[in-house]
């Protein structure tokens, strides 16, 4: 009896809802909440991301007015140009050179925060990581400061060593040094965070074993420590590649290019190109450039990723 | 025999005990110095800020030693924040970075809730694409959304180039896809009871968001909030981009263009609004450093 009474509320309930408005069905459905909720994400993406990379595809393609087009002569034309070697020279020296001192002194830095006890060392971690907080147009006016031709702060305490006044920003090597130097300073600070939370995550039973086994310091950063910390180590690097590549901030405010063009990224000379001297197409296929390098770095990102969550 | 190895253990370990101690209090020593040396490397820039803030034009110019102030003013500070053209750029700034971090929430709460929970088709292609798109950097969009934006301009008569609302629909492209990925990370890791009984007790999708998965990730929202906030107030590129008169800038581009006037580098002024520029940031991490550090970690550590 009770089985009966159930079973027809059921059926009651189903003929109601075939009955109802089909659109408060679809609505109800769980797939279509979901879609809905993601819709502003999916537009987002799709009109402001995906859309505009694959229309600098196309603006690349055009001549200089944009009213005609050119097939790849953007491309062969960027190919015979000096600068544009120059380039692409530049910025891997700029991407390599910085994430790898950022990674050492992050590795560094980090296990000396790791040695300090207890409340101090939030201290430590916390002063450590302001050049990562302030904003890079900001701190890189600082720097600007303190390489200035004739101010310089650092020219200034460097004479008390005997060491003559260094041209900073006014010569190829130096420029590119002090690039490099001012962004190794800005993000070096989250290699030091990342780190050090991968640090904190490895066992201490781990350092006891290699300890009873007679291992040295070195022997335990180089069998345990680097090992328990490779895929951080390796979404740090990689991610930090992405983003030291397209930098632009730094190079912009310190030497917007100069010395003749030495210190330009691809960012900073699509920006000249593109914008200041209104090549659209032109900057538009110089800031392709990038993308290969950037496609390679996010597939193994993507594969170090989704690793960790199979891991997990 | 056994007997004879286990006591010549004993004080062999003792003196081992003895030697790891002093090592320690050695590496310790020795980590103190390190970090001395890095944090004056790291702090120069921020300290070096603050002094000539503080000086007069005069004193700067006379060339005196540049790591002291020697006739401390507030006048730079004075002059900027009595300057209408500088309160238009904080409030520029201020406006875009609230907006901008609202609309954020509002787009990537819902979609992470949708990813995290709710399986449908292409969820996982979904989840994998968002995290794609943080990776695509501004300097490779800036051109191709300059010109869109011309074009669009031109089609609709809205003026979108050199207004500082257009920064309010570019800037959450680089917000939302981080947002949305670490809130994925914080609302997966709610335990799946939670909102099944929630959802037995009748609430809805939208309450069981509201109810039970805003108050429990809220750590994470925080978080979230944080770097969509300090994003917005940093960036520097699109704003240089799409805006050029002084009275649609936001402060990064307003102090490094406005008061670098020709030749003439009042350094100054340019320390001290490039400190108060710097100074939201710097006070929202003072305060909540725990939620910034969780958030810079969450990119790599949730996933």
């Amino acid at each position: 009896m009770a089985d009966v009474v159930v079973e027809r509320g059921r059926i009651a309930r189903a003929t109601g809802a075939r009955k109802g408005s089909s659109l408060r069905n679809v609505l109800g459905r769980k797939s279509t909440v979901a879609f809905l909720l993601t819709l502003p994400l999916i537009l987002l993406i799709g009109l402001l991301v995906l859309y505009p990379a694959f229309f600098s595809l196309y603006l690349a393609t055009l001549n200089k007015a944009m009213t005609k087009f050119v097939g790849l002569s953007n491309f062969t034309f960027l190919f015979k140009r000096e600068t544009f070697w120059m380039v692409v020279k530049q910025s891997c020296i700029f991407a390599i050179t910085a994430v790898i001192f950022k990674a050492l002194i992050g590795f560094i830095v980090a296990h000396f925060v790791h040695n300090i006890p207890g409340k101090k060392q939030r201290k430590w971690r916390g002063m450590l990581l302001v050049p990562w907080v302030i904003p890079p147009a900001m701190s890189t006016l600082a720097w600007l400061w303190l390489f200035d031709p004739s101010y310089s702060a650092f020219n200034y305490t460097l004479s008390f060593f005997g060491v003559g006044p260094i041209p900073w920003l006014g010569e190829t090597f130096w420029a590119r040094f002090s690039i490099i130097l001012v962004n190794v300073w800005y993000g070096a600070p989250f290699f030091l965070i990342m780190y050090l939370a991968a640090l904190k995550s490895v066992p201490d039973q781990l350092y006891e074993a290699a300890a009873i086994d007679g291992a040295n310091w070195w022997q335990k950063i180089w069998y345990v420590t680097l090992p328990m910390m490779r895929n951080i180590i390796a979404i740090t690097t990689l991610f930090s590649l992405i983003v030291t590549f397209a930098n632009f901030d730094i190079v912009r405010i310190l030497t917007s290019g100069g010395p003749l063009d030495t210190t330009h990224l691809f960012a900073t000379w699509a920006f000249q190109v593109g914008i200041q001297s209104s090549d659209i197409p032109l900057g538009a296929c110089v800031s392709l450039f990038m993308v290969p390098i950037l496609a390679v770095a996010a597939i193994f990102i993507l594969r170090d990723v989704t690793k960790r969550g199979n891991e997990a | 025999m056994s007997t004879f190895a286990i006591d010549k253990a004993g004080p062999s370990r003792k003196v081992k005990y003895g030697s790891m101690s002093r090592d320690r209090a050695w590496a310790l020593r020795w980590s103190y110095f390190f970090l001395v040396l890095f944090a004056i490397f790291f702090l120069t820039p921020p300290i070096y800020m603050l002094i000539t803030s503080l000086k007069s034009s005069a004193e700067i110019s006379a060339a005196t030693n540049p790591w002291w102030v020697f006739h401390p003013t507030l006048s730079n500070y004075v002059e900027l924040l009595t300057s209408n053209q500088f309160l238009r750029f904080f409030w520029n700034s201020s406006i875009v970075s609230i907006v901008v971090v609202i609309i954020t929430m509002l787009i990537s709460i819902p979609a992470a809730f949708a990813l995290a929970r709710m399986k449908f088709w292409g969820s996982a292609t979904l989840a994998t694409g968002v995290f794609l798109t943080y990776l695509i950097p501004d300097s490779l969009l800036f051109i191709p959304l300059f010109k869109m934006l011309g074009v669009v301009q031109d089609y609709t008569g809205i003026m979108l180039l050199n207004r500082w609302y257009v920064l309010l629909f570019i800037y959450p492209t680089l917000t939302v896809p981080f947002c949305t990925w670490i809130m994925i990370g914080y609302f997966a890791s709610i335990p799946k009871e939670l909102d099944e009984a929630a959802l037995i007790d009748g609430a809805s999708w939208l309450q069981t968001l509201t109810r039970i998965f805003i108050p429990v990730a809220l750590p994470g929202l925080i978080a979230a909030t944080i770097f969509a906030f300090t994003v917005s107030w940093a960036q520097f590129l699109y704003p240089l981009v799409f805006t050029t008169s002084v009275d649609q800038l936001v402060l990064p581009v307003g102090i490094t263009t406005t008061l670098i006037k020709g030749d003439v580098f009042n350094w100054g002024q340019i320390m001290t609004g490039a400190l108060l520029g710097a100074a939201p940031p710097l006070i929202i991490y003072a305060f909540l450093m725990d939620y910034y550090i969780a958030g810079l970690t969450a990119g790599a550590t949730k996933g």
